[in-house]
């Protein structure tokens, strides 16, 4: 109850006249597996950014570890062990992979507050990041400059950076979006090897990585938690696969 | 077992590799003693050019401090001559006002007073980008230029103020008619300055701003407070046009209020992306090249210079966005792709 | 004399002249609000587009005896026409640049233009020919208003009234405004958003073309018109809001009678007021008065 890592209450944003976020209570314990799953536009994106603090709720609280993070920002909830990633990689682009893992790793632990220093001369920051490389098979492309990169490695990139941040949460936010299926075994892997402390949210479209993954599911249908719980139960609700599947027939992936 | 034993050794390689390369990346390479080489040598090849080297330096600090909002932190403004301005009339409003003039401490005064305005205007306008940063930071210099008129009294206005002479250097090396002292101190606090500025730029703050550069929502997404940074950055970048100014001031023994001139914010932005944004070396080139090219055409025609500087810019624009320097670079690796077999 | 018609007089030659300028600025400045909301493209050049028009008008009335109010409109049209191959062929491609090579290209196109201009008309102020019945004031009974002003004014009402009609109740001012608001949208309904775009760049230098004409017998025309003015045009740009008609109109209004209020109040001071009112504005409202965001 209040040892949730990540606690949503009552959460609710509008786009003028337009509510986008409808009273969506959410509550993921140490070591949760959740996957978020809703048809297109339900508002999903959304929900990761309010709880990142991307975006400003109308109304409604968010809670790490049990602390009141509503009113901070998203530098600050990431500081105190959020992470996430975009649905769209968001990388720095023109410098290198590990220039990539090092920053994140220096401003996590404070280094980039030094001005004196070179970034080279913290071997720790560097072992770490590459240890990070190497856990995600990346370590020879640690010195090209991520946009030389293809988009399936670029995207374990994104997630390198969200693991370096060392999270208590973790929002991933379509992890495997993009990458070509010859490539999205690699992406899969990494997610079914997480750290089984961290609490875990996924948004998902393919089935496959849901059942895979997922110890529970919330089901989100324009705005509002439509239901939620284990796997089995939501596969086996009538009306989640009318309103979601529905939506989904069309798509390429297995679903049921 | 044999395959993966090579496979692991791989990879500490490649580890080691690219760890090297993080760790020495800060380390002086020989091509970096070119500029200073060859202010060292102008010294000696053109003594009687020695005021106009002086300008030159100046110019060259001046789009240094540039090139640490611009080049590494991505920031656009139109402002930047303020900074120059508050350490122009620093320098000159305690020599003129209250008699001070003693050099060096005088450079510290005026990177305290543009330090300072660079905090408190930086914390307030740094929260902005695109067009509303650019009028901002433009208003923001027009501003304090109708002030100095305002108090012309003060101020000498646009007429300036006159006759200001500084104290010996170090009290022994009095100025001489040539510009020979000048050079050599402008040239002496370039270097001082220079070398702070190159360990910030390889520091891990170095490597945020880049980072704020690169991807500034990333940033805020991995915890790195990127208000803070900028502000400091846009202070410290504040203070050393500030000393620029300064140096400005005791090397003409005047000053005007044209130094909070748009023309004066636009020209070190045009010499930085000449000589290439982001490269801490782009400044040299930019300015020397920019301010060269200047005294000749200028004396030839003014209005063919400014036809001049209109088409590089253009040209600069459309054909190589990552000023000389980038264009070397582009050439060299050209021809290193062309030796390998 | 009692103090408050004294203080009376003073209000209304504020206002009246504040509205002139205002219409100035307004005319000048519209076209540059539009297209920059429309194609996110800062275009510094612009002021340069205004010079050439008003260089335009002196030769036309100095050397080819041309009326002035037909030479207004010969130099918006041909200024016009002449932007089109700038917009197809130069600026087009830097749509996708960032803000600092778009500032860079068009400052130096700025640059290369007041060069260019020095060059045929040399750096001295020029003026212009007034028509008879531009010249002189108009008595309204308590004091005399320069008709020339008051020309503006009208000419300006007109052009406002004219202008929102083309915004508000065409076709392609809708298409305009659906664009400004969501380009990508509107290309996707099938607006073709580059055929747009040069139709309104074309009008915005048209327009400011007419306003550097305009300004010839307010401030005179030199050369270095074309970057002295922009800082206003911007300014009323930004304070008004991007791609907004109201918010120029707006901005110019909020401006031009603070600038002139300051100029007559406090003679020494009044610079100041214009770029106060902007940091206020902006700090307050960073996209302007009806900008977006």
């Amino acid at each position: 109850m209040s040892d949730a890592a990540l606690e949503v209450q009552g959460l609710n944003r509008a786009f003028g006249a337009l509510p986008v976020t409808r009273d969506v209570n959410l509550s993921l314990e140490r070591g949760a597996r959740r996957a978020l799953i809703g048809p297109n536009g339900a508002g999903k994106t959304t929900l990761v950014n309010l709880i990142t603090g991307a975006l400003k709720p109308s109304s409604g609280r968010v809670l790490l570890d049990g602390a009141d993070i509503t009113a901070t920002s998203q530098a600050e909830r990431a500081r105190r062990g959020l992470a996430r990633t975009f649905q769209i990689n968001q990388l720095f682009r023109g410098l290198t992979v590990l220039e990539n893992l090092c920053m994140t790793i220096g401003e996590r632990d404070g280094h980039c507050n030094n001005l004196w220093r070179s970034a080279g001369s913290k071997r720790a920051v560097i072992d770490e990041a590459l240890d990070h490389l190497d856990s995600l098979r990346l370590v020879d492309d640690s010195l090209k400059l991520v946009r030389e990169l293809p988009y399936g490695r670029q995207r374990l990139v994104e997630i390198a950076i969200a693991l370096a941040q060392k999270p208590r949460v973790l929002l991933l936010d379509e992890p495997a979006a993009g990458v070509p299926s010859s490539e999205s075994h690699l992406i899969l892997d990494v997610v079914a090897a997480l750290d089984p402390d961290i609490a875990v949210l996924i948004i998902e479209h393919d089935m496959d990585v849901v059942f895979r993954f997922a110890k529970e599911i919330t089901v989100l249908v324009q705005g509002a938690v439509f239901t939620q719980g284990a796997p089995e139960e939501i596969m086996a609700n009538a009306d989640v696969r009318a309103v979601y599947l529905g939506e989904e027939g069309h798509k390429g992936r297995r679903h049921v | 077992m044999a395959a993966s034993d090579t496979e692991s050794a791989a990879r500490i390689v490649a580890r080691e590799r690219a760890a090297d390369y993080l760790v020495s990346r800060h380390r002086f390479q020989w091509p970096e003693a070119l500029p200073w080489l060859i202010a060292i040598a102008a010294f000696f090849i053109f003594p009687d050019r020695m005021t106009f080297g002086g300008q030159v330096l100046i110019m060259v600090l001046f789009a240094l401090s540039l090139d640490l909002i611009l080049g590494y932190a991505g920031i656009v403004t139109l402002g930047h001559a303020a900074f120059f301005g508050i350490g122009a009339y620093t320098a000159g409003l305690l020599i003129a006002r209250l008699g001070y003039s003693e050099p060096i401490s005088t450079l510290f005064a005026a990177a305290l007073m543009a330090g300072l305005v660079g905090v408190i205007t930086g914390w307030f306008l740094l929260r902005y980008r695109g067009l509303t940063l650019l009028m901002l930071t433009l208003a923001t210099a027009i501003m304090l230029q109708e002030t100095g008129n305002l108090r012309s009294d003060l101020s000498g206005g646009y007429d300036g103020l006159p006759g200001l002479t500084i104290s010996p250097l170090f009290g022994r090396f009095d100025y001489d008619l040539y510009g020979h002292v000048n050079y050599l101190y402008v040239l002496g606090v370039l270097a001082v300055v220079f070398y702070f500025v190159r360990r910030i730029v390889y520091s891990p703050f170095g490597q945020a701003l880049t980072g704020i550069r690169e991807n500034v929502r990333r940033m805020h997404a991995i915890g790195s407070p990127v208000h803070r940074r900028l502000v400091t950055v846009y202070a410290i970048a504040a203070a050393i046009a500030g000393v620029a100014g300064a140096l400005f001031t005791q090397t003409n023994a005047y000053v005007t209020l044209t130094v909070f001139d748009f023309d004066n914010s636009a020209k070190v932005m045009v010499m930085l992306i000449l000589g290439g944004t982001g490269r801490l070396y782009g400044a040299f080139v930019g300015a020397v090249v920019y301010m060269v090219l200047e005294d000749y055409f200028s004396k030839l025609s003014p209005t063919f210079w400014q036809f001049g500087i209109g088409l590089l810019l253009v040209l600069a624009v459309l054909f190589a966005r990552r000023g000389l320097l980038g264009l070397f670079e582009d050439a060299g690796r050209r021809l290193s792709k062309r030796k390998k077999p | 004399m009692g103090l408050v018609p004294h203080f009376a007089i003073i209000a209304v030659s504020i206002l009246f002249d504040g509205l002139a300028y205002a219409m100035f600025l307004f005319i000048t400045s519209v076209g540059l609000s539009v297209t920059m909301g429309l194609m996110n493209f800062v275009n510094l050049a612009h002021g340069a587009f205004a010079m050439a028009g008003g260089y335009i008008v002196v030769t036309l009335t100095r050397t080819l005896g041309v009326d002035f109010v037909p030479a207004l409109i010969i130099a918006s049209v041909l200024v016009g026409l002449i932007s089109i191959p700038f917009e197809r062929y130069l600026y087009r491609r830097l749509y996708k640049a960032t803000d600092l090579e778009q500032v860079l290209l068009t400052i130096g196109l700025a640059f290369m233009s007041i060069a260019t201009f020095t060059y045929f008309y040399g750096p001295i102020p020029k003026s212009v020919p007034l028509p008879e019945w531009l010249q002189g004031d108009i008595n309204l009974g308590f004091r005399n208003f320069p008709s020339y002003r008051a020309f503006l004014i009208v000419l300006g009402a007109f052009l406002i009234a004219v202008l929102w009609y083309g915004f508000e109740r065409t076709n392609i001012g809708a298409k305009i405004r659906a664009a400004v608001d969501n380009r990508r949208m509107a290309e996707s309904v099938g607006i073709n958003v580059d055929l747009l775009f040069t139709l309104t760049f074309a009008v915005g230098s048209g327009l400011a073309a007419l306003g550097g004409g305009l300004a010839i017998q307010l401030f005179g025309l030199s050369p270095s018109f074309a970057v002295i003015y922009l800082v206003l045009f911007l300014i009323v740009v930004a304070v008004g809001g991007l791609g907004s008609l109201k918010g120029t109109l707006l901005a110019a209004l909020v401006l031009g009678v603070f600038d002139t209020a300051g100029k007559y109040l406090l003679a020494d001071a009044g610079g100041f007021f214009i770029y106060a009112v902007t940091v206020a504005v902006l700090l307050v409202k960073p996209a302007g008065f009806y900008g977006r965001e």
